[in-house]
């Protein structure tokens, strides 16, 4: 009987209104605990003054604010880092995998440089580095840092993919005679999609996080935005909760994209 | 008639996996037509010799040629040799992503440039011949083993090859799905099919085969007519394995 009542115990702790319960308790007690930590040190709350920065009343009517605009900024540079991120990625990891010896090493040795150097200092080495040699603005240097960085992460991910489908595929694809190429589009990649999608989207993740460090050249997007914000109007607390928030609404739904996905691509051989 | 050369010649191929030796001096010949049934003990070669064949494997020394093209490094090569061989394999292989009639299409499709539809009457016309044309539209789990096999057969028969090779297409198989898929084997054989077939299958190898080949230790022990093999064989070794196999 004891160990009855424990297993329903537990299985009241697991349900989703008790979970629910116990993630606001611990939401309010953070947030209390800041509130109070900020009203020791006599902060004055005035969240009143931010739903402007979302949207303005101008003469036009409602238009958007600086946080949304910060946000489109963000999107756009995510979005372009992306598409040329899984370009490289894919592009390393199949010189990684191929019988190159050349490539192997190419794409070895970008890997190491690339993952052994902090974001940051690759995004000055960009900027300030190449921007002048090459001729690149500060938003193309951002967008192509970003690319290279998480490109070379996004490498291992696809490596990886590549490397849990089984080698029977591979010879039964050879054998009716199809070339390499042929074989990772229509047989290898679309099934290494389910093994990529759950690290790949931590990756999306992570990059769309990272995508704020371009803050530090100035580049416009939600951080920088923040930045701006608050050096106009000292709202540190205010403004740094709001952006959070807003970094979380943007990944969390992409998170749930991806579960979707997962579930859509999800195959039994 | 006699005359005619052999559409596969193996001369004295080597074959090593590191420094172990996996195939040594082979010389092997089938001619068009031919039904070949090679048998052995576990890890006398017989798999990497077959494999060799489409280069799967690569031999390290001999040449092999299939018809007419000596197998090397170059590429186009060996891509026509491969759509000239069918290769069916010991765990189907089936592309679990696809459905049926979509395994049985995409090499028309794609290697043989063939327009959709006629690479999927050609693929129904095949799944016909295995006996499951009810079963284009599903996916390969969704299959018994023996289907799943059958299927196999008919991709790489979809490529309308000259040759088949079978690298154990039953040992994967329940005892009862065995025989749908020897029966399929059967009937290729009938059609005319130069066919290499590596089994265990003695009774299949009884009905069908011209010629017995028995490997040990990466090495062509005896080749033989069947009625010769099973009766009389040459080698003590050949009859070792006949009697360890046919006491059942």
């Amino acid at each position: 009987m004891a160990r009855a009542g424990k297993r329903g115990l537990r299985r009241v702790m697991a349900s989703t209104p008790v979970s629910v319960v116990i993630y606001l308790i611990v939401m309010f007690l953070i947030v209390e605990t800041a509130l109070k930590g900020a009203e020791a040190m006599g902060y004055n709350w005035q969240w009143y003054r931010i739903p402007q920065y979302f949207f303005e009343d101008g003469d036009a009517g409602i238009v958007l604010g600086e946080i949304p605009w910060g946000l489109v900024g963000t999107i756009t540079l995510s979005t372009m880092a992306f598409a040329l991120a899984v370009g490289i990625g894919l592009l390393v990891a199949l010189l990684r995998l191929s019988d190159l010896i050349v490539g192997r090493a190419v794409a070895r040795v970008f890997l190491e440089i690339v993952r052994n150097i902090p974001l940051l200092v690759l995004l000055y080495v960009f900027y300030y580095v190449f921007g002048p040699i090459f001729g690149m603005d500060r938003y193309v240097a951002s967008v192509l840092c970003l690319a290279v960085f998480h490109g070379a992460l996004m490498s291992e991910i696809f490596r990886g993919g590549i490397a849990a489908v089984a080698l029977g595929q591979w010879e039964a694809a050879k054998s009716v005679g199809m070339s390499t190429a042929q074989i990772y589009r229509y047989i290898i990649l679309p099934q290494s999609v389910r093994f990529m999608l759950p690290p790949m989207t931590s990756e999306v993740v992570n990059m769309i996080k990272s995508s704020a460090i371009v803050s530090v050249i100035a580049v416009v997007e939600l951080t920088t935005v923040g930045r701006n914000i608050i050096s106009d109007t000292y709202l540190s607390f205010e403004i740094w909760f709001t952006i959070a928030a807003v970094y979380m609404a943007l990944t969390l739904i992409i998170s749930s994209f991806a579960s979707y996905l997962e579930r859509r691509y999800a195959v039994t051989d | 008639m006699t005359a005619a050369p052999p559409i596969i010649e193996l001369c004295h191929v080597d074959k090593y996996f590191g420094p172990f030796q996996a195939l040594t001096d082979i010389n092997f010949a089938v001619r068009q037509g031919e039904r070949v049934v090679v048998c052995g003990p576990s890890g006398s070669g017989k798999s990497t010799m077959i494999r060799c064949i489409n280069r799967l494997e690569e031999h390290d020394a001999g040449t092999i040629t299939v018809d007419g093209i000596l197998l090397g490094d170059d590429t186009k090569d060996i891509r026509a040799v491969r759509q000239d061989v069918g290769m069916v394999f010991q765990q189907f292989n089936l592309f679990p992503h696809l459905t049926v009639l979509e395994n049985l299409t995409i090499g028309p499709i794609r290697v043989r440039k063939m327009d959709k539809a006629a690479a999927e009457a050609l693929g129904r016309k095949y799944l016909d011949r295995v006996h499951i044309p009810e079963q284009a539209d599903k996916f390969p789990s969704q299959l018994s083993g023996g289907q799943q096999q059958r299927v196999a057969i008919a991709r790489s028969l979809c490529m309308e090859p000259k040759i088949m090779l079978f690298d154990e297409p039953t040992s994967a198989l329940d005892p009862e799905m065995i025989s749908e898929v020897l029966e399929a084997m059967v009937e290729l054989a009938n059609s005319g099919m130069t066919m290499v077939c590596v089994t265990h299958e003695m009774g299949f190898a009884r009905r069908v085969a011209d010629k017995m080949v028995f490997m040990e230790a990466g090495r062509i022990v005896e080749t033989a007519p069947p009625g010769e093999f099973f009766t009389a064989p040459k080698s003590d070794r050949a009859r070792m394995f006949l009697d360890q196999i046919l006491e059942h």
